[in-house]
């Protein structure tokens, strides 16, 4: 029966359904890795969340609607210690300004209609970004790129239901928020290691140690915008030349 | 227990937030191609961002008392050390709050 739809060439007639699927598990395949990490993660968030004492079901609330990881480890923390809306605020702004910057190189022009192009937009992630920002990703078809930021968000979401279902039947465990000073410490070598400038970490950690002294009860907003702010006078000294002509 | 009116509040302003950092800047995409000062910037945020925040998370530490902070300088360097040998994310995060965990429930004991 197939031998009927077999072309000239003998090749088996490639159909739309069969190039969607194609996306799909590509998809799939590409995600799984950095998935398992984040489903992992996930299930600490989703601890985290019911062991500070707040009900299960914010879990897939704040992964599903800020679906910020790191972030959203943070409020949890800022949300116990009762912190101003305005620190809130300001702390996402700067802790969420490096996505600002993947809009340089993520394919959006290859993701087709107007409610696709804002899930993309909005479920731009680190991963998501490290996904498809590539040269490759130029010939990503749009299902291929929604399917993989679907596919992402779903290893965290489930990891933070699970973790926040089963964390209920667990005692409490004291000590479990050292995950995100170990995430943190992580993405900092990562950073480091990629941005290959020594001054940088070191004028971080001493805006942070200031802030700390000065302004202990805001010491995220000062420390970053210290930090912003020594990172702009080290530009204007450093690269003379360049802004001769600006 | 923070009010639910409270969490409210901090979910749409961090979902909020975070979504305009995302999209706004599509709309001036050209000019912050071509901006020195924002490629700048993009290199050298990130790891200065992750310092602050590492010592946001250590700032109740109180290193004049007995454990001194080890339990905290354990997991960090459990952390740290496996992720440079290992490069394995997870593997870095768990043992290193692991450490962490066990030194803060055992190591008080051992010091009376």
């Amino acid at each position: 029966m197939s031998s009927h739809m077999r072309t000239a060439r003998g090749e088996p007639a490639p159909p739309q359904d069969r190039k969607r699927a194609s996306d799909i598990r590509q998809a799939l395949a590409e995600t799984l890795p950095v998935g398992v990490g984040m489903f992992s993660l996930g299930i600490t968030f989703g601890l985290l969340v019911v062991q500070s004492g707040l009900a299960w079901w914010w879990t897939p609330l704040f992964s599903g609607l800020i679906y910020a990881g790191s972030l959203e480890f943070l409020l949890v923390g800022m949300l116990m210690a009762a912190s101003p809306l305005v620190s809130i605020a300001l702390t996402t702004l700067l802790v969420n300004f490096r996505h600002v910057f993947y809009s340089l190189s993520f394919p959006l022009h290859r993701v087709r209609g107007k409610a696709a192009k804002t899930y993309a937009v909005f479920a731009l992630i680190d991963e998501a970004y490290a996904l498809t920002a590539t040269r490759s990703a130029d010939s990503f078809s749009s299902l291929r790129i929604i399917a993989t930021q679907v596919s992402l968000q779903s290893y965290w979401v489930g990891g933070g239901l699970v973790g926040a279902l089963t964390g209920r039947a667990l005692p409490t465990i004291d000590g479990l928020d050292f995950t995100l000073t170990s995430l943190f410490t992580v993405l900092a070598i990562e950073a480091c290691r990629s941005g290959r400038d020594v001054p940088a970490p070191l004028l971080a950690a001493g805006c942070g140690l200031f802030a700390q002294l000065v302004a202990p009860g805001q010491m995220l907003v000062v420390a970053m915008t210290l930090y912003v702010i020594t990172l702009l006078v080290r530009y204007r000294f450093t690269r003379p030349q360049e802004n001769a002509n600006a | 227990m923070p009010s639910t009116g409270y969490i409210v509040s901090v979910l749409v302003i961090a979902a909020t937030i975070t979504f305009a950092l995302r999209a706004v800047p599509f709309a001036f995409l050209g000019r912050l191609r071509s901006s020195q000062v924002t490629a700048f910037l993009s290199q050298h945020m990130p790891a200065g961002i992750m310092v602050i925040l590492v010592i946001y998370l250590l700032r109740g530490v109180d290193v004049t008392t007995s454990p001194y902070g080890l339990t905290e300088a354990t997991g960090i360097a459990v952390t740290a050390g496996l992720y440079l040998w290992r490069r394995n994310v997870l593997l870095s995060i768990f043992a290193g709050t692991g450490a962490y965990v066990l030194l803060l429930h055992f190591l008080p004991a051992a010091h009376g």
